[in-house]
């Protein structure tokens, strides 16, 4: 397949203008390693966008970069770490759910499919943190939207847009993100032994509390035995709490006081912590042992755990675990006829929610749909927003389904 | 000003009582207004300066009522403007002399409090304030606090992504927001977002609805987050006797990577405004005062005081007080709170602004806007959510005075463009309305202002919702579908610009 590979955002627009005339789709790359993500692109080339790679401006006093979209995750996280700072959003490591090595994802990937990790519901999403862009359309057009400051409502909020867009909008060219400081501490407290329902009564409880955890999941105890970093092979409730070292012993009291007196809490300190968070943000204990699909499923936290249990009663074979308090889940499931898609889709829609099929081998794909199928109203007007940044429809083409 | 609104249409005005007669149909007789003297108070929004009665009011209670009429109006070509409270600073729903105002101040129930979930479903015509009021018994509390919340509708935030003191640490509207309904204007209802699961299926547009200033859509249904209440809270307060080295202090404390609930700052004038009108005790012969407030578990807050406090010092601080006391607090905020009406009682009439620039050019900001207050002889008063790099100068002026409000206008239009000079942008919260429509120039080229405007093509077509607002030049959608564009500038027939 031909492979297009431009050096800047004029030599960019010039072949998107051009794929336009032609009708000729393009499979947008950056570093590669998020194309399992979604359905398979069908296109005519390749558009290699790793030229828009590296950081032009950091500034730390003002918490901001601004970058090239195929700048290396971990390249941004050491960068950042130098100056004691982060990506609230925390963007996991898809590359190994895909069979790609670690660490190799690049920060444009994670802004495209909007990912993001544990500490989303109190940190923001992934889309809460690009403060702008620039970018081509699908008409050839390279425009700005957005700006370098977080408080900003001059014109539509495109950036929101284009995160999550899979590439099928608009080709970035450069990304300016709000980055945060890194906290003087952090530990996790792990209640053992809970069973899911239960589990999933506590994590309401924290939530509702004025603890501020900063993170919430929940582990079965055959996921827990299967995260490496951690130590404790039982079912477990995973706390974390982020602040000045002084005050992280009154917060644990605190939940001690909450949690009761019958369940004792666990500390996970520092860099242990981090590891334990980094492995469910990752999806680590879930990872592909053949061949498997994995689900994402988005319910009201309170509703979580109820319909994990549901779900695993019925699916043979079935793993999960839950974070965000009970608001994501992560389903395994054997890939054999629908791989559970009737029966998860229906039941997250009866819970409040929907349902992506993050990872599954490609004769799944081809036969259900990987995102949640949207109503007419809803499929209609997003077609017109697809009209306005791509109406030959060249960019990513068959990404959506 | 040299401000104009598009043409009106003749013949949608000369249809006026047929128009009428179709929405009366599809109404209860007190859902529709059409008499001169009822209209009046609707002629204009908290943007003063501007007025304009609309063709009628309608009020309606239900979304297939909103649809009705969204889809009348559609059929007849007729444009509609949606309000809630009408304390949009930036003309956001300033009428239309050919065009109804939606208003929707009857969609006024809260649909449920979900304390499990941690969340609210409500009608758009719900104030902000009734939100935190209701959960408040349970311990919990709606964020987003704009100074006008005590009137200002969810809708009406969801429409202009409002802010306020406390979105440094909960953020802004369009970050507390899970799901909504939304009617287009053809009438086809619309849920976007994800009911209150997070991060909802489908292209994001419940995100790029909120702050669209109600050209998109009318909302009619919100599902808002709510936060736990914070165990405890604690304020200090500290004047400088530069402002540069107060800015300096704020970016020291963001730098440390605290987050406080807020960090407010005031100028002298504003210092001494607030204290004329409240006797908050503020210094009055600092040249700059901040109000930070730290909340969160208790243990936390204290060690974060200590740390503010002696960062504060260490920034040169020649006054400074603290307290973990509600009461002492709420004095502390006092004069901050009255900051507006504080200036209001010094001057006949003032210009708010709203733009937000990168927190380390807070001093030259400054200096530039005192040249500025000495070009155009006019004084300005500054209060700034200094945490974020939103500042609200307050432009003093008579309108009394012949060619005042024009010279503050112009001041006004210089600060903005200083902000986008330095990096920052032209509306951190207010939104663009027709206020700042014509500085959209400074910000977005053509092809950017095309974009932006191709997406609203995707929504309204026609053009039928509140027009005149954001965008400089309106072009037509078909139009905007065949242009080319080449290095960022349109090649277009002369365009009428308004």
């Amino acid at each position: 397949m031909e492979r297009l590979s431009p050096r800047t955002p004029d030599d960019l627009a010039g072949l998107i203008g051009a794929a336009r005339t032609a009708g000729r789709g393009l499979h947008l790359v950056g570093r590669g390693t998020r194309a399992g993500l979604g359905h398979p692109v069908a296109a005519e080339a390749v558009l290699d966008l790793s030229a828009f790679s590296g950081i032009d401006v950091y500034e730390p006093a003002e918490q901001i970069v601004t970058l090239g979209p195929a700048t290396p995750l971990a390249l941004l996280r050491d960068v950042l770490a130098e100056q004691g700072q982060r990506l609230a959003f925390d963007p996991p490591d898809t590359g190994p759910l895909f069979g790609e090595g670690a660490g190799l994802g690049s920060i444009g990937g994670a802004i495209a499919a909007n990912l993001s990790g544990p500490g989303r519901p109190r940190a923001g999403a992934a889309r809460d943190h690009l403060l702008g862009v620039e970018a081509v359309t699908g008409r050839g057009e390279i425009f700005k939207a957005g700006g370098r400051v977080v408080k900003n409502v001059t014109g539509y909020d495109l950036p929101k847009l284009v995160a999550g867009s899979f590439g099928t909008l608009a080709a970035l060219t450069r990304l300016t993100l709000r980055v945060a400081g890194r906290p003087p501490a952090s530990v996790t407290a792990a209640i053992l032994d809970l069973e899911a329902a239960a589990a999933g009564r506590l994590m309401q409880r924290i939530a509702g509390s004025a603890l501020e955890p900063v993170a919430l999941a929940y582990l079965p105890a055959e996921v827990a035995l299967r995260c490496c970093h951690h130590p404790l092979a039982a079912a477990v409730v995973l706390v974390r709490f982020e602040g000045p070292a002084v005050a992280l012993p009154e917060r644990m009291a605190d939940l001690q006081a909450l949690v009761g007196a019958e369940a004792p809490i666990e500390a996970i300190e520092d860099e242990d912590s981090d590891e334990t968070w980094a492995t469910i943000r990752d999806v680590a204990g879930l990872l592909p042992d053949g061949e498997r699909a994995l689900w994402r499923i988005a319910v009201p936290p309170a509703a979580g755990c109820a319909l994990a249990l549901q779900l695993a009663a019925g699916l043979a074979g079935a793993h999960w675990f839950a974070d965000w308090g009970g608001g994501r889940l992560w389903l395994s499931v054997p890939s054999g006829g629908d791989a559970g898609a009737g029966a998860i889709r229906a039941a997250a829609r009866a819970a409040g929610g929907h349902a992506q099929l993050f990872r599954a081998p490609l004769a799944v794909k081809s036969r259900i749909p990987v995102f949640e199928p949207l109503d007419a109203g809803r499929a209609l007007l997003e077609n017109r927003l697809r009209d306005a940044f791509d109406p030959a429809r060249i960019l990513n083409p068959g990404k959506l389904g | 000003m040299a401000l104009t609104m598009p043409i009106p249409d003749r013949a949608v005005i000369d249809g006026r009582a047929d128009l009428l007669a179709r929405l009366a149909r599809l109404l209860p007789q007190d859902a529709l207004i059409s008499a001169e003297s009822a209209l009046a108070p609707y002629e204009c929004d908290a943007l003063t300066a501007y007025t304009q009665r609309p063709l009628a009011v309608v009020l309606p209670r239900t979304t297939a009522e909103v649809s009705a009429i969204l889809a009348v109006c559609h059929q007849a070509g007729v444009k509609v403007v949606p309000r809630g409270a009408g304390t949009s600073l930036s003309g956001g729903a300033l009428p239309l002399a050919d065009g109804i105002v939606l208003s929707l101040a009857r969609f006024n129930r809260i649909l449920e409090i979900d304390l499990e979930n941690r969340c609210i479903t409500t009608q758009p015509g719900v104030t902000n304030l009734s939100l935190t009021k209701a959960v408040e018994a349970d311990g919990f509390f709606y964020a987003p606090d704009p100074s006008s919340q005590i009137a200002c509708t969810i809708g009406g935030n969801v429409a202009e992504n409002s802010g306020g003191v406390h979105c440094l640490k909960y953020g802004l509207t369009t970050h507390n927001l899970l799901g909504a309904e939304i009617v287009l204007i053809d009438g086809t209802v619309v849920r976007i977002g994800g009911g209150k699961a997070l991060d909802g299926p489908g292209y994001d547009l419940l995100g790029i609805v909120t702050g669209s200033e109600g050209l998109l859509g009318v909302v009619t249904e919100v599902t808002v987050r709510i936060m736990p209440k914070p165990q405890g809270v604690g304020a200090l307060l500290a004047g400088f006797p530069t402002v540069e080295a107060a800015g300096a202090a704020v970016a020291a404390i963001i730098a440390a990577g605290i987050v406080p609930g807020g960090i407010e700052m005031m100028d002298n004038l504003a210092i001494n405004a607030a204290e004329d009108f409240c006797n908050a005790g503020y210094p009055r012969d600092v040249a700059a005062l901040l109000i930070v407030e730290l909340d969160g578990p208790s243990g936390e807050v204290e060690a974060q005081m200590d740390e503010v406090a002696a960062m504060l010092v260490a920034g040169g601080a020649c006054t400074l007080k603290r307290t973990r006391d509600d009461a002492e607090r709420l004095g502390f905020w006092a004069g901050r709170k009255a900051a507006f009406p504080a200036v209001g009682r010094i001057s006949p009439d003032y210009l708010c602004m709203d733009g937000t620039i990168p927190r380390g050019r807070l001093a030259e900001i400054l200096a530039g806007i005192e040249s500025l207050s000495a070009k155009y002889d006019l004084r300005c008063a500054n209060v700034f959510h200094a945490g974020d790099g939103n500042l609200h100068p307050l432009i003093l002026y008579d309108a009394n005075v012949a060619d005042e409000l024009q010279r503050a206008e112009d001041f006004g239009a210089d600060i903005l463009r200083a902000c986008v000079a330095v990096g920052g942008v032209l509306t951190g919260e207010h939104g663009v309305g027709i206020e700042k429509r014509d500085l959209m120039g400074t910000m977005f080229d053509d092809t950017d202002l095309a974009v932006q405007q191709r997406l609203k093509c995707a929504f309204d077509g026609a053009g039928l919702l509140n027009p005149g607002k954001v965008f400089p030049v309106l072009h037509a959608c078909a139009e905007l579908g065949r242009l080319q564009v080449s290095g960022g500038k349109l090649r277009f027939p002369d365009m009428p610009r308004f």
